[in-house]
């Protein structure tokens, strides 16, 4: 590919395991985060594995960077141990229910003066479900917004995505550096091995707080939101419908329901 | 009445549902005012107006095609600047998301992602954690920047002629540029996230074929859109894009009728908001039963057949 020394940060989130039930706590409507497993958002899985593969195709290196609370470290490590290099931990109370303009900013000021060709998100965290940080992160650092890809190609300063859209893809190329989320299924993502797990245990983490960002206490955090959420309850069960057991006659029953509620 | 700003998606002057569903959401709340972009925005005035649209911005620049998300984040931002409407409704398209995003950088204010409805005092409801959680919330900061799912309202019809206005934009230099569009198969089905009916298969479809030969006649029937399980698109039976669930569309159609899906919580969190939910399963305890409005016990080899030539026998 002609590319030499790539450097790549993927930017991670950790996430309730997306195979459990999800909660909110009662106390300040934020998640609840000690309600299910702690894990890596499965969606960012894909953007490591997109990142390590780039690399490997050249040369470079590739470091996961995350906001979030203490355990979150536990996530960057899972992230180094499928092969990246480094890792980049920003944790400080004051972040706790922050809103995605006030963590676009985090990440942005972590990221700005560190010169990477790369930045790589998932398309989506599978808890928040926004979807909008990637682009706001382009927008903060003013580099090219390259998001839903379904392939990627990084040649000699310049980049190539497919963009996933509803009807097929769009083809869309920019220069280098760039903001890059990639849509599931890009690739499959490795597991790491037993000598990677082992290493990432050790593998020393950098450390910031908003202190270390310049970051204002003041613009982040629950409190300083530009949205709130003021209620929340759980959605109400539904009532029992209708079951039929097949005995040759579940198709015209269907076909049934389906005339008195005026589908067909 | 306050103006309330609505972003329309449309492609060569095809005006997408969820876009109209968006100005009947904007009357709840103030005077609908609809921004529509790129080729063939000319063309959709009259829809728009008929849809309740008070004004409409047009600008057919071809801009706003051949780079992501950017120059309409431009645009709009000018009309809000202007107009200073009371809040911004966009789709919940991935393309609108990220318009949603950067509007809020640019105009100062938050976001609220995925609402499903919208109060005259502009809080918002959404439904979170793939539809088991139901929140309020309030942007409280700058002008409020919504996105609304589709098929969260209908559509309002009769009303007049807007006022439509020319939008001048000087859009800077972009930095990304898109150089081919590939429409991957037009089937000519709705597209998923906005279709009224979907039919939805997993596991017990089996295979490839299955897809083609029970879910998809029975889709193109009922003129619905088709879906598919996680397990049936990690499979290979399906293409990915057609996933509903967790990590793939979040769906809320009139009619969803799930064939061969156990309901995993993966799949429920992208179905569970549809108005009527429909499923043929052999196993009697897949906790998909548990949302079912109707459920059939049996073997969907037999049931979606025979289903198909009865709706087939009635037309």
């Amino acid at each position: 590919m002609g590319v030499t020394a790539l450097k790549i940060c993927v930017c991670i989130k950790q996430v309730p395991d997306s195979w459990a039930e999800k909660k909110l706590t009662a106390a300040d409507n934020t998640l609840d985060r000690a309600a299910a497993d702690r894990v890596v958002n499965e969606l960012d899985e894909y953007a490591v594995e997109e990142a390590l593969k780039i690399v490997e195709a050249g040369e470079g290196e590739v470091t996961i960077l995350s906001v979030g609370p203490v355990e979150a470290a536990d996530s960057i490590r899972k992230a180094i141990s499928m092969g990246a290099h480094a890792g980049i931990h920003i944790v400080d109370d004051a972040i706790h229910g922050s809103d995605a303009v006030a963590t676009s900013l985090v990440i942005s000021e972590a990221l700005k003066n560190r010169d990477f060709d790369l930045i790589i998100f998932g398309s989506e965290s599978t808890d928040a479900r926004m979807s909008v940080v990637p682009a706001m992160v382009a927008a903060r650092l003013n580099l090219p917004q390259m998001t839903f890809a379904k392939k990627v190609e990084v040649s000699a300063g310049a980049l190539t995505i497919q963009r996933q859209t509803e009807t097929g893809y769009d083809e869309v190329k920019s220069s280098l550096p760039a903001v890059v989320s990639v849509v599931e299924k890009i690739n499959e993502p490795r597991y790491p091995s037993f000598k990677n797990i082992m290493a990432a245990k050790k593998a020393p983490l950098e450390t910031l707080s908003l202190a270390d960002l310049g970051v204002a206490a003041s613009s982040v955090g629950q409190a300083n939101a530009w949205s709130a959420v003021s209620a929340f309850a759980d959605r109400p069960a539904k009532p029992a419908g209708t079951k039929v057991v097949d005995d040759g006659n579940g198709a015209a029953q269907l076909e049934e329901f389906l005339v008195t509620a005026k589908f067909i | 009445m306050s103006d309330v700003l609505v972003l329309i998606e449309q492609t060569k002057g095809e005006v997408k549902k969820v876009s109209l569903e968006l100005l009947a959401m904007a009357a709840k709340v103030g005077s609908p005012v609809a921004v529509v972009l790129g080729p063939g925005a000319d063309s959709t005035s009259g829809l728009l107006g008929e849809h309740g649209a008070k004004k409409v911005y047009v600008d057919s620049n071809e801009i706003y095609v051949n780079q992501i998300v950017v120059p309409t984040v431009t645009a709009l931002t000018s009309v809000i600047n202007e107009l200073k409407p009371v809040a911004v409704l966009v789709p919940s398209s991935a393309d609108s998301k990220e318009v949603a995003g950067r509007l809020a950088l640019t105009c100062n204010s938050g976001v609220i992602t995925d609402a499903s409805d919208i109060s005259a005092d502009l809080s918002v409801t959404q439904n979170i954690f793939g539809g088991a959680t139901i929140v309020t919330s309030k942007v409280t900061t700058g002008t409020p920047i919504i996105t609304v799912r589709p098929n969260s309202i209908a559509p309002v019809t009769g009303g007049a002629t807007a006022e439509v206005i020319a939008l001048a934009v000087t859009h800077e230099s972009g930095s990304t540029s898109v150089t081919n569009r590939v429409a991957v198969a037009k089937s000519g089905r709705p597209d998923l996230s906005e279709a009224a009916i979907v039919v939805s298969g997993g596991r017990g479809v089996a295979s490839e074929d299955g897809f083609k030969n029970l879910i998809e006649p029975l889709a193109d029937l009922l003129g619905a859109a088709v879906g598919a399980s996680r397990a049936a698109t990690d499979a290979g039976w399906y293409p990915h894009q057609f996933q509903v669930g967790q990590t793939g569309k979040t769906v809320s159609p009139q009619l969803y009728l799930a064939s061969g899906i156990s309901g995993a919580i993966q799949h429920r969190a992208g179905m569970q908001t549809s108005k009527t939910v429909v499923v043929v399963n052999k196993d009697p305890e897949a906790p998909i039963f548990d949302l079912a409005d109707f459920g059939v016990v049996g073997d969907l080899n037999e049931v979606l057949p025979d289903l198909t030539a009865r709706i087939k026998a009635r037309k």
